[in-house]
């Protein structure tokens, strides 16, 4: 009974406070494990408050400078350190700087897209995961082919198998045959033991053929389009599926995987699929990743920054010309970063008018910049005594 | 079949490459293809490469046949008694040029003990690997390669006695060493190439040691009493130079004292110094904008004055010292150009003498500027009383891996003390073992220490100093010639914005980035104060938001289009900004200000 009011007590001293919820709800949970009594309560909950006041930036604080010079300067010297690391190549992913500068350019496509997926709980052993790995990984006609001959004469292509390459994807030369099938018309396909032939109805050039053998090539017999290589790894004790190449739409389908925790690094990819909160979630923790990796200790409030301008206005902005920078209000501002002509010409066949309220344009012009001590300004403009 | 290239245009294909590359190099040897032709077998690509072309690198190496070097000691005594010459050696094929390329399919033994069968080719001396600068490094190889690099660089640009004529030479800029020494510790290059009568710095005493921090960062502190016995004195000339040139319409340049009514004439006590012929003399000391050649040119363009009265102006266009310099005029050189007119050159002199930021440095890549100039009794002494000339500080070693310089101070210590100079030429060296023994010898450490004794409490120090003998170098980086300030000054025509560089007597941009920083630091109003230095005012008509006209006349301003003056108000801008809102006016974009109320 007494431990109910207690907890109660708890609840209406922390309830009606300004914080935010995830502060509130920690400070239950350990004021539960600690028991306070009500003035140790109100004294505890009286300094985290303070606390939290204090690190709220000040109205007028220049956060985005704050928060480009802190992730250029570390940058700065990343370009010096990745490109100095000879020989450790091992490792083919994009990190470092080309990292981030993919990530603030809002590129299409990475370099090196990647995905994290986790097994569900009844499937998570080495086995399942391996298996999983196996059936997803992309193999492509090409990668079987021992010997491939283009015969003219009998206007023909002919492909030397890996036979055993073929059995581990549980198939044999008729399956395979069924599925060349499906991909090319006009074409007898004949099989021998190890040997495929491909020989063409009519007659035809030799150019057809190499186009031919390209296209077969390219044909995928198993796996998941784009996912070009599956690495099984223990995070913890869970079993999880690292892969080359993206593609969460397919991943999804896959009873044995969770598909509450998959994670790619495509940020567009991610949008499509999940939404504009999710492609903000990738960016900052990708930038925070890029950076980590490299050793470089950045605050994560820059970040959460940088992927907040870039989702704001519901799509994937990137940091640039054809970005944030190109969109800016300003005239002014605009023509200060780049393409100059472009925005002033623009300007004046539009009318448009700069208000002069920003920073950029105020420092060209040399007028007190609206920011920092400067913020303030009188809102009260009393009549002068003509007007009385 | 390889491919044949004769530089690198494709001529054709061999059977046998490499008879075939050999066949070639025999001819040449025996003089029936010229010995500049070099041919090179790359057995991975399977081609010969054939090049004759100018600008290849090629250096002269001792030919190997059978394991036996072809230059014999028959060769060497007939070199010395002058009956053949070297020329003669190449004919013979005793001697050849190798390019890089050719370098690849041979094989170079350094002394005649290594020879073997298979190779080719063996060095005249192992030092020639080296340019002439990396060659004159004492116990080079001893230093890390990059240390060798930029001790080659820093030779290059040590101060010294250049050319002995340096007294009648009229260069745009050139420094003298006062005092040039030559090294105790030299190569076998300094002999080849007379450097002897040509050297580029001082044999110093050097003691290793921290001494009050005023050595940190690579500094080093010098012993004034050295200085005051001319240790890094130079003399620095600048010639200037002008001439008497014609225009057309028989308009000419006069050499002269100007008259008080030409156009820029500066005060009278300007041309004080000149002599009747408008010429400084000799020896007349000078600073910044002082006159050295009085001259008028005639006008550019004609006012309506001249128009009018008919009488010709002149402009002043004499010769002035830079700004920021000082000297003594040296010498004055009258002459002619080649197209015959007058031309006078006057150089003058500064005397440098070592101060607070001059950069020295020893031939290893180890630089440092001045950062304390200690008076000879504050300087520690040892017990024989030999007080250091530059105190270094250790810190520079380790990281650094000099070893050579410790050798060189080491070498130069016994060198100093025996009275003969001592060889450092790369893999042909005194030894360290050597020297230790002779130095012990010498009745010192074998390692070089000393016991040092404080020169200001006259304590002993706790641990012995390694202390020395080395060869520095003035640098031609002297703080004399980089020194720059400025609180007013000249501002660009244009932007009129402060102009930038030391010859101009320019601000130091607050930049990009700078400008960036007060903002972070929410600090505009220090900003637009750093940002002041263009600020104009400029009239707007409150109306029509273009900029308005001043008539002078009347004093009064009127705006060009609505043409009345009731409603103008004056902004404050940079000048940058209107004169950007003038540029858009030309590209027919017409910017309007529009003003809001306020006071």
């Amino acid at each position: 009974m007494k431990w109910e009011r207690v907890h109660k007590m708890y609840e209406e001293l922390i309830s009606n406070l300004e914080l935010p919820e995830k502060i509130k709800e920690d400070m239950s949970k350990s004021f539960e494990i600690y028991k306070p009594t009500k003035s140790q309560a109100k004294k505890i909950i009286d300094r985290i408050v303070n606390t939290y006041k204090k690190m709220l930036y000040e109205p007028g604080e220049a956060i985005g400078v704050i928060a480009a010079q802190s992730i250029s300067e570390p940058a700065t010297q990343m370009t010096m350190r990745t490109y100095h690391v000879a020989g450790a190549a091992a490792k083919q992913v994009s990190l470092g700087l080309p990292r981030l500068i993919e990530i603030v350019d809002a590129r299409r496509e990475p370099t090196t897209p990647m995905m994290e997926i986790y097994m569900k709980k009844e499937f998570n052993t080495k086995e399942d995961a391996a298996k999983v790995a196996k059936k997803i990984k992309e193999t492509k006609l090409k990668n079987i082919v021992l010997e491939d001959v283009i015969d003219l004469v009998n206007s023909e292509v002919e492909l030397k198998i890996d036979i055993n390459y073929l059995n581990n994807l549980d198939m044999n030369m008729e399956s395979l045959k069924k599925t060349l099938k499906k991909y090319i018309k006009n074409y007898d396909i004949t099989t021998e033991d190890t040997t495929v032939k491909i020989t063409s109805k009519k007659e035809t050039t030799i150019r057809e053929l190499q186009k031919l053998k390209l296209k077969i090539f390219d044909i995928s017999l198993r796996g998941i389009r784009g996912i070009t290589q599956t690495i099984v790894t223990k995070k913890g004790n869970e079993w999880m599926i690292i892969t080359l190449g993206s593609n969460i739409k397919k991943v999804l389908g896959i009873k044995e995987l969770d598909p509450t925790r998959i994670y790619s690094n495509n940020i567009s990819e991610v949008e499509k699929l999940f939404g504009i909160e999710a492609a903000r979630n990738v960016i900052i923790s990708e930038s925070s990743k890029t950076l980590a990796d490299q050793g470089l200790d950045v605050d994560p409030r820059h970040l959460i920054l940088v992927g907040d301008t870039m989702t704001m206005d519901g799509t994937i902005k990137a940091i640039g010309r054809y970005g944030v920078s190109g969109e800016k209000r300003s005239v002014l501002a605009r023509a200060n970063f780049e393409t100059t002509v472009k925005h002033l010409t623009d300007a004046a066949v539009e009318g448009e008018v700069d208000r002069l309220d920003s920073i950029i344009e105020n420092v060209l012009i040399n007028q007190v910049a609206p920011i920092g001590t400067a913020m303030c300004d009188l809102v009260f403009k009393p009549k002068t005594s003509k007007e009385k | 079949m390889a491919s044949v290239f004769l530089n690198w245009a494709f001529i054709g294909e061999v059977k046998n490459p490499r008879s075939f590359v050999e066949d070639l190099r025999n001819k040449r040897r025996n003089g029936l293809i010229p010995y500049e032709v070099n041919v090179y077998y790359d057995d991975f690509t399977d081609e010969v490469i054939i090049n004759t072309d100018n600008g290849r690198i090629r250096r002269p190496l001792i030919v190997v046949k059978n394991g036996k070097p072809k230059l014999t000691k028959k060769h060497i005594r007939d070199l010395q008694s002058g009956k053949i010459k070297f020329e003669d050696l190449i004919e013979n094929g005793i001697i050849e040029y190798l390019d890089t390329d050719e370098e690849e399919n041979s094989y170079i033994a350094l002394w005649p003990e290594e020879v073997t069968k298979e190779h080719t080719h063996m060095e005249i001396n192992p030092l020639d690997i080296f340019g002439l600068s990396s060659s004159l490094i004492p116990y080079g190889e001893y230093d890390r390669g990059d240390r060798v690099n930029f001790g080659a660089k820093m030779i290059g640009q040590s101060l010294g006695y250049y050319l002995s004529n340096f007294l009648i030479r009229t260069d745009t800029k050139s420094n003298i060493l006062l005092y040039p020494q030559v090294p105790l510790t030299t190569t076998q290059t300094f002999d080849v190439f007379n450097l002897d009568k040509h050297p580029a710095g001082q044999n110093v005493v050097i003691a290793l040691l921290s001494y009050g921090g005023y050595n940190m960062e690579d500094a080093i502190i010098l012993n004034k009493g050295s200085i005051e016995r001319g240790f890094g004195r130079s003399f620095f000339f600048r010639t200037y130079q002008t001439e008497e040139t014609r225009y057309g319409g028989g308009q000419v340049d006069e050499i002269e004292i100007p008259d008080k009514d030409v156009r820029g004439y500066r005060s009278e006590k300007a041309y004080s110094n000149l002599n009747e012929d408008g010429i400084i003399s000799i020896e007349t000391p000078v600073s910044g904008g002082d006159v050295l050649v009085g001259k008028t040119s005639p006008l550019r363009f004609l006012g309506r004055d001249e128009f009018l009265t008919g009488i010709q102006n002149r402009r002043e266009t004499s010769l002035v010292v830079r700004h920021g310099e000082v000297g003594v005029v040296d010498k004055v050189l009258l002459s002619e150009t080649q197209n015959g007119d007058k031309l006078v050159k006057v150089s003058v002199r500064d005397l440098r003498i070592p101060e607070l930021g001059d950069k020295f440095a020893s031939r290893h890549g180890q630089k440092g500027v001045v950062g304390l100039i200690l008076p000879e009794e504050d300087m520690p002494f040892t017990e024989d009383g030999i007080v250091p000339d530059i105190i270094m500080n250790p810190h520079s070693i380790p990281s650094r891996l000099t070893v050579g310089q410790l050798l060189e101070i080491l070498g130069g210590k016994v060198a100093a003390l025996r009275g003969r100079k001592n060889d450092g030429s790369m893999f042909n060296c005194e030894k360290e073992n050597d020297l230790r023994k002779e130095l012990q010898k010498l009745g010192f450490r074998s390692d070089g220490k000393e016991v040092l004794y404080n020169g200001i409490t006259g304590e002993k120090m706790e641990v012995e100093i390694f202390i020395g003998m080395i060869y520095y170098q003035k640098l031609e980086h002297m703080v004399a010639n980089k020194i720059h300030a400025r609180s007013r000054g000249p501002v660009a025509l244009l932007t009129k914005q402060p102009t930038e560089g030391r010859a101009n007597e320019g601000g130091l941009r607050l930049g990009e980035m700078e400008k960036d920083c007060l903002i972070a630091h929410g600090a505009p109003l220090l900003l637009k104060e750093r940002f002041s230095s263009d600020e104009v005012e400029i009239p707007i008509c409150k109306k029509c938001g273009v900029v308005a006209v001043y008539d002078w006349r009347k004093n009064k301003y009127h705006c060009p289009i609505c043409g009345k003056g009731n409603n103008i108000e004056k902004v404050k801008m940079s000048y940058a900004f209107n004169l950007m809102l003038n540029e858009l006016k030309s590209l027919l974009i017409f910017p309007k200000i529009i003003l809001e109320d306020g006071e």
